[in-house]
């Protein structure tokens, strides 16, 4: 068994016109780097991403948005990004956009072979549109559906060649559940080590989850806002 | 301690009046052990004034808990931001976990205080933050999750919009965020609970009367009996 591939454009050999992928990272934080670039080099079509952001104007998703490779997205907030106001405007992209809380627990449900859950999230509003209700002691719940996807792009901090991944801070986000719930899961890792180097009680993602893994060959790891004080 | 910052967000002098009348009146909710989720925009400064004596820890929907203030200059880091995607450092005791796991404490109803702005919010509760027909929509992100399931859930607003016209309504007329969600409105000009009965008049701004906040408001207030002058 060896998933580690060279880099990210091997890693992402077999992704075909129509495909869809989830993409972690929340804004530009923890986002899959190297492996949007690849996309972006692959010009494949007609995608289907499920992030939580579209990145901002030519960074990260942006990329893909203005190669025009995206058809249609699922995410939660796309406040940052002017072209894609354009396209949406325009007819050219789907945009479908859900409570984050659902969205996250759309895709560890799909990861783990949960079809539909209740949440009470959207209760009343536009969300709940064409969704069955139902009561439980009391109160009215939404039935959301499990979402999976063909290939989840995922970036770590570290991974071991077992395909086990660690996270770093608020880089973790959506990146372990999207690990769970496509049928190629590849990931990226700023340090790729053997197996046994990482100590067994601190994986957050399981190997059994990833199928690729390889060592992103750029980090620019953007700020999108970068705010700070001064000393005293 | 200067906890997040200045109020980027306001002109100084009469909005920054009105932003720190909001924002101090909330702190004083705050109590020793809570677990809070403070809304992008005028909702984070509360952490500038949580009262002496007491602790709690910020919560951040996009995976931490222990929020601290901005980094000192020159120690930002890429994979530690908060849900406004800012960079933030960290407080002793913070833990990191993925976007699941957060929205997961906020439905279970862990999280003891959620405060956020809004567009409307109406007689029953119901508040309507995410979506302005005809302009572009920029997602609810966890805001519909927010109001869905925390144990408390604040709103942090201008009485009025910059035109004059009441945005505490009988009836919400923009999409709704949540529906009988709310629990009190904190304003420059009063603090408002809701309850089974309708609007409860609480405080008033000094220097104005139970008229003056009607006045200004659509809905028909309950003056309480104990109707108090707001400090500030």
């Amino acid at each position: 068994m060896n998933k580690v591939v060279a880099n990210a454009d091997e890693a992402i050999r077999d992704v075909f016109d129509g495909a869809s992928i989830m993409i972690g990272g929340f804004g530009l934080c923890g986002m899959p780097e190297n492996l949007i670039r690849a996309l972006v080099r692959k010009g494949t079509k007609n995608l289907h991403t499920i992030s939580n952001n579209v990145g901002i104007d030519g960074v990260g998703n942006g990329l893909l948005l203005a190669a025009g490779q995206i058809v249609h997205h699922i995410g939660t907030y796309v406040g940052e990004n002017k072209l894609l106001e354009e396209l949406v405007l325009s007819g050219n992209i789907k945009l479908e956009l859900i409570p984050q809380g659902t969205f996250s627990e759309r895709i560890r449900a799909g990861g783990a072979g949960i079809p539909a859950f209740y949440t009470p999230t959207g209760v009343g509003t536009i969300v709940a549109d064409g969704k069955e209700t139902r009561e439980f002691d009391g109160r009215p719940y939404l039935m959301e559906r499990g979402l999976t996807a063909d290939f989840a792009f995922v970036k770590a901090w570290k991974g071991d060649r077992a395909g086990n991944l660690i996270y770093r801070k608020t880089a973790r986000n959506f990146n372990p559940m999207m690990a769970t719930a496509a049928k190629i899961t590849i990931a990226e890792v700023e340090h790729l080590v053997d197996a046994g180097e990482l100590d067994g009680d601190t994986i957050h993602t399981p190997s059994i989850f990833v199928k690729r893994i390889f060592q992103g060959e750029l980090y620019e790891r953007k700020i999108e806002r970068r705010t700070v004080r001064k000393v005293g | 301690m200067t906890f997040l910052g200045h109020d980027k967000m306001s002109k100084p002098g009469k909005d920054a009046d009105k932003r720190e009348r909001i924002v101090k009146r909330i702190a004083r909710e705050l109590r020793d052990g809570y677990y809070v989720n403070l809304g992008i925009g005028m909702p984070t400064l509360i952490a500038n004034h949580v009262p002496k004596g007491i602790e709690v820890t910020l919560q951040s929907e996009n995976g931490m808990l222990g929020i601290g203030p901005y980094p000192i200059e020159g120690t930002e880091d890429p994979d530690l931001i908060n849900a406004g995607k800012e960079t933030v450092s960290e407080m002793p005791g913070t833990s990191y976990f993925s976007s699941a796991d957060s929205f997961a404490m906020i439905r279970g109803g862990h999280i003891d205080l959620s405060v956020l702005g809004a567009m409307e919010v109406d007689e029953l509760g119901s508040i309507a933050n995410w979506m302005i027909p005809g302009k572009m929509v920029k997602g609810m992100g966890g805001a519909m999750d927010l109001v869905a399931s925390a144990r408390r859930v604040v709103v942090a607003m201008e009485h009025t919009t910059r035109e004059g016209a009441p945005k505490i309504l009988k009836k919400c007329t923009l999409p709704l965020t949540g529906v009988r969600v709310v629990d009190t409105i904190a304003t420059e000009m009063a603090y408002i609970r809701i309850s089974k009965d309708g609007l409860v008049l609480e405080e008033v701004a000094p220097g104005l009367t139970a008229e003056d906040v009607q006045k200004s408001t659509e809905a028909r207030l309950i003056v309480s009996p104990r109707l108090k002058v707001m400090e500030s």
